[in-house]
């Protein structure tokens, strides 16, 4: 078959490679299965409670059907200022995270001394999940929707910092040799060979940013941190479960339509 | 006036780059380097302008050390210098003006360049750099819409606006088709002579050189090995240079060779 699709006569055997093992695939479905087999025992969960749960599970869920409309006017003020506290949190973000990134960036701050101790201090921020910064902050400055801002910056910093930095270390070196050459400084190159580079994926990486804000800063108000998490906190506690589920149903309209435009946008950008 | 004076450069792994050069290129000539590839030419026109640091030696530029330059100083002297590149370096998403203007950044502070704000006067040497080299009507594209030589164009006229008294380009027509190199070496040669400009080009093509080029200097594993006119630049003087005679690929003009010259294979 092979010498009629027009291999030379010369190499008429031709000796097919032996297609990979399937040795690795299998041992990694096995590692894998081991895993969530030693996961299960340790934290003692087991399908049988899931089964027995079942129940108590379609209580709630008949409970929160119907959703109480009305209630949607109570919690508007609320999910405004979950969009806001979104917007102001990712601006300050990421402004902060354009230095941050520039000291990460491998190619823009050769200096081992600093692009190292800088990424490890980048590290650090993003081991804190935005709840637990919620908290501190809420120690910190009390109650309100500042303290979640100040959560969410910290939060959009790490995230904007980490992902631009990848981003820097992968621009075309060619135009910086360029701007060198010309007699630049630090700045000027950067203001003149990187910012058109990557302005387009900044930009992006600002919108993704928000769309993960948002949804974040609704759960916020479980600490006190304001926005729509109050009222979650608030109808849960209560035991309103209609109430609940009006706002869930809010927060999914509004997460998806940011998430929409966020994304049309990002592709525009692209 | 460009000298260079037992121009060394080693590099970490120990290979040697270059080896002991010593060079003195005058005002305005149009030089032709010529070498196999690994041979330094790129090495050593990047030690011009000190993209790349030499280990030994010194190279002097219009009287003053690059080699002890910093700062400042070096940026100096870098702004007199402009570069051509074998993949043009553009910045693609700027604009063509945009980019012929940052050869002008180097003569501005540093909060009124990140600002944008060129002063008039260099707006008109960016267009008049621009209409040089024919494509003065292409200056609000962006970058990444021109063909390959519009966009090694445009990297001539940045260093035009840059007003260099130097002109270093490696390898300028390599990633271009025969038409195109013809055009830009055009535009080099001119700039060299209407303007006076010192010219020192990274070739591949051997005829290529002889064409352009009033001096030839050959490199072979950082050694300088020919240096002369282009009347001895022959093919036979070259097969002796490079221990073998001249390949095809080496020359631009493949089968037009010129009479008389022996060695190629073909």
């Amino acid at each position: 078959m092979k010498t009629q699709m027009g291999v030379p006569q010369s190499a008429a055997v031709s000796i097919h490679p032996k297609p990979p093992g399937r040795i690795k695939h299998v041992l990694t479905a096995a590692l894998v299965l081991l895993l969530l087999i030693a996961s299960a025992k340790q934290t003692e969960a087991s399908f049988g409670e899931l089964l027995e749960g079942i129940p108590e599970m379609m209580k709630l869920l008949r409970e929160m059907v119907p959703p109480r409309w009305s209630y949607m006017d109570n919690i508007l003020p609320g999910m405004l200022e979950t969009i806001r506290m979104a917007l102001l949190g990712t601006t300050i973000g990421a402004i902060g995270a354009i230095p941050v990134a520039i000291f990460c960036a491998g190619n823009l701050t050769p200096n081992i001394w600093v692009y190292y101790p800088a990424r490890f201090l980048l590290n650090l921020i993003r081991t804190l999940p935005d709840l637990l910064l919620a908290a501190i902050f809420v120690a910190i400055f009390g109650l309100g929707p500042v303290p979640g801002i100040f959560a969410l910056a910290v939060f959009s910093l790490g995230l904007i910092a980490k992902l631009t930095y990848e981003a820097l270390e992968t621009i075309d070196r060619g135009p910086l040799e360029a701007m060198t050459a010309v007699g630049m400084n630090r700045i000027q190159l950067i203001v003149f060979g990187v910012v058109p580079q990557l302005a387009a994926q900044f930009t992006s990486f600002v919108l993704y940013a928000f769309e993960i804000n948002v949804r974040a800063a609704a759960v916020l108000g479980l600490v006190g941190a304001g926005g729509i998490g109050l009222y979650y906190e608030a109808t849960l506690g209560f035991l309103e479960y209609d109430k609940t589920s009006a706002i869930i149903l809010m927060t999914l309209v509004i997460v998806l339509l940011i998430d929409y435009a966020s994304t049309k946008l990002r592709e525009k950008l692209l | 006036m460009i000298e260079l004076r037992q121009v060394s450069k080693e590099y970490p792994n120990g290979t040697k780059g270059l080896n002991k050069i010593n060079l003195t290129i005058g005002q305005g000539e149009f030089i032709a380097v010529v070498g196999l590839s690994g041979a330094g030419k790129s090495t050593l026109l990047r030690s011009i302008n000190r993209l790349h640091d030499i280990t030994e030696g010194d190279i002097i530029i219009n009287g003053k050390s690059i080699t002890k330059s910093h700062g400042k100083a070096l940026r100096m002297i870098r702004r007199d210098i402009g570069m051509i590149f074998q993949s043009f370096n553009l910045v693609k998403r700027s604009t063509v003006l945009r980019n012929v203007l940052a050869g002008r950044v180097g003569y501005h502070s540093t909060l009124r360049s990140i600002l944008g704000r060129f002063p008039a006067a260099d707006v008109d040497l960016a267009f008049g750099a621009l209409e040089r080299v024919g494509i003065a009507d292409k200056a609000y594209i962006r970058a990444d819409q021109l063909s390959g030589g519009q966009q090694q164009r445009v990297a001539i006229a940045r260093v035009l606006a840059q007003e260099a008294k130097i002109i270093l380009a490696d390898e300028p027509v390599a990633s271009l088709d025969p038409l195109t190199t013809k055009q830009v070496m055009d535009d080099l040669k001119r700039i060299n002579q209407e303007l006076g400009i010192t010219t020192i080009v990274n070739l591949h093509f051997i005829d290529l050189a002889r064409e352009y080029a009033t001096r030839i200097i050959g490199l072979r594993a950082g050694e300088v090995v020919f240096d002369g006119p282009v009347s001895d630049a022959t093919n036979e003087r070259f097969a002796a240079i490079y221990g073998r005679p001249i390949q095809e690929d080496e020359l631009l003009d493949k089968g037009n060779a010129p009479a008389g010259q022996k060695g190629i294979t073909a």
